[in-house]
């Protein structure tokens, strides 16, 4: 295991595209920090996102795990490029007849995706544990360690987005081509979601239900928004006679929804890999 | 004698296309086999199948002894085809430290073979600035590195100025004097001659010919004559037992033997029977008339 993680670490510590976007990655995780420091002078009113509760434990789980997973499509740049290279270098032909068998060559590929998504929940985990204890109200060690599901629910999400790019750059063999895909199947989701919300059922839960199984919306129903959880955003909405009863939870069929794809991504590429002639 | 590697009955069938049909031979160690063709006779097709790249439609091969599963086996395998590929952005010496990992062997030999094929002066320039024949120099290195027990090469001096042939034929040459395995395609006769003992003839994905290189040439040859009376010479050629196939071709009569005979006994049988020759030569078909013969056989 630790062969096959070691030869794509060292496809990738020496590609300086790579470095730079890995490395932009994190840096930008770290700016959510900078959030902290948004100010509104409106005449007499004052306001202040920090002070706002955004870096309350246990919210801001909540918040950072949303946050943070806006800046995946970085590291889905490397993981596209790092499959559909292999293609345009032909190195994937190279790497097969030097020896390596093709399942070991997807094993390679996903075991580095997996190593992506658990160094970038680490990584929003120190982040997080910084910022709350530099501004929440509350650090008492019970209230800091709950509603943890939200980073395994952003550590599953990273690991589906990723090995759906795995899958996709395989599938397309072109970085760019692969990247246009992926917008293309986001936008093909959401105007499926918009025909069968808006159209076709019309007033019942249906649409919810079946939309929940795409994959990209099953990755987006993990960490749902936290905007509207926050107590300003409460009372303007009760202010205003609406009410905001909205499933904030990470639920465990939401998770399987999304190892299955995942699982399936993977499976699919070692399958394509295999009936293709190179 | 050790097998390498044993092909049976091998096919690869794109669509309607058939690229090998049936295709059979062994390797042995020690040898160095040529595996010689047209353009687009199959001979990558068939190199691509037992290194794993290519899906066969039919047909069995295994590598050795056939104990280990195929990628294993490549472990022990040095081979490049048609073009160098590695990755761009990577030095020599990065590129080939990666093949050492995949190989799963130390990486100690990286800078004796870039020695050999005389790249250790570059050893620390990224991989797209070498020229065509160095990222073929550097293929070879790389398909090196494990000291392998076959080295295989599919068209290794294809598109290389005559300097780069030629450095690339001395690396094999010398590789081969060590005792080295090696199956060597190409669509150069001059080639093959020159560095193989064994050659397998491919054609359509159809085997011609099998063996050694020498007993390849191994007809009897056959005769020139030229006489006043063609007619009379031709059916007497014929009717002698010795004499095969005999043509015509404007005023140039070929009699093709199918057992030794010599000059003289040619010469006095023709006189004997009222013909005076005015023009006598016998030859034997070079290398290259065997091979356009063997190709062409089947197409018309």
């Amino acid at each position: 295991m630790f062969r096959l993680l070691d030869i794509e670490l060292h496809k990738l510590k020496y590609s300086r595209s790579a470095k730079i976007l890995t490395i932009t990655y994190f840096i930008l995780i770290t700016f959510i920090a900078l959030i902290a420091s948004i100010e509104f002078d409106l005449g007499q009113i004052h306001f202040r996102l920090a002070d706002q509760g955004i870096f309350n434990f246990p919210f801001i789980w909540h918040f950072n795990s949303y946050i943070a997973a806006l800046l995946k499509l970085f590291l889905a740049i490397v993981i596209v490029s790092m499959m559909s290279n292999e293609y345009s270098n032909r190195t994937l032909k190279q790497n097969l007849i030097d020896g390596l068998s093709k399942k070991e060559f997807v094993l390679s590929k996903f075991l580095t995706v997996v190593l992506f998504s658990i160094i970038s929940t680490l990584f929003l985990i120190v982040v997080s544990l910084i910022l709350g204890y530099s501004f929440s109200d509350y650090t008492e060690f019970s209230i800091v360690f709950s509603d943890m599901e939200y980073l395994l629910g952003y550590f599953i999400k990273l690991l589906g987005f990723f090995s759906f790019c795995m899958f996709i750059g395989i599938l397309i063999k072109r970085s760019a081509f692969a990247l246009g895909f992926l917008f293309i199947w986001w936008v093909l989701e959401n105007i499926v979601n918009g025909i069968l919300t808006w159209r076709i059922f019309r007033d019942s839960d249906i649409a919810d239900n079946i939309v929940q199984f795409f994959p990209l919306a099953s990755m987006s129903n993990l960490v749902v928004e936290p905007f509207s959880r926050l107590n300003f955003i409460q009372t303007a909405a009760s202010q205003i006679g609406s009410e905001l009863d909205k499933d904030y939870g990470v639920h465990w069929y939401q998770l399987l929804i999304v190892l299955v794809w995942t699982f399936l991504f993977v499976f699919l590429s070692y399958k394509l890999l295999k009936i293709r002639d190179l | 004698m050790e097998t390498i590697l044993t092909l049976n009955n091998l096919t690869k069938k794109y669509g309607p296309l058939t690229a090998v049909k049936n295709l059979s031979f062994t390797i042995h160690k020690g040898n160095v086999y040529g595996i010689l063709g047209p353009n687009g006779s199959g001979k990558s097709t068939t190199l691509g199948m037992v290194l794993n790249v290519v899906n066969k439609t039919s047909g069995e091969y295994h590598w050795f002894d056939g104990k280990d599963s195929t990628h294993e086996a490549l472990k022990q395998v040095g081979a490049i085809i048609e073009h160098p590929n590695f990755y761009p952005y990577m030095t020599a010496r990065q590129n080939l430290a990666l093949v050492c990992k995949i190989k799963g062997i130390n990486s100690h030999k990286i800078e004796e073979k870039l020695e050999i094929v005389g790249l250790l002066d570059r050893k620390d320039s990224k991989f797209r600035t070498f020229s065509l024949g160095m990222k073929q120099r550097l293929a070879i290195a790389s398909a090196l590195l494990n000291d392998p027990e076959i080295l295989i090469l599919d068209e290794p001096t294809n598109g290389l100025d005559p300097q780069g042939i030629h450095q690339i034929r001395e690396i094999i040459r010398r590789i081969a004097s060590e005792g080295t395995t090696i199956l060597l395609a190409s669509h150069l006769l001059d080639e093959v001659e020159k560095v193989c003992t064994h050659v397998v003839i491919i054609r359509k994905g159809e085997k011609l010919y099998s063996g050694r290189v020498d007993e390849m040439n191994a007809s009897h040859g056959f005769f020139e004559l030229r006489a006043s009376n063609l007619q009379k010479l031709e059916s007497i050629l014929v009717s002698h037992p010795s004499i095969g196939k005999v043509t015509n071709s404007e005023g140039l009569v070929t009699a093709i033997l199918e057992e030794p005979m010599d000059a003289e006994t040619m010469n006095s049988f023709l006189f004997e029977n009222g013909i005076v020759l005015s023009y006598l030569n016998k030859r034997k078909e070079s290398l290259e008339e065997q091979f356009l013969q063997l190709t062409n056989q089947t197409s018309h």
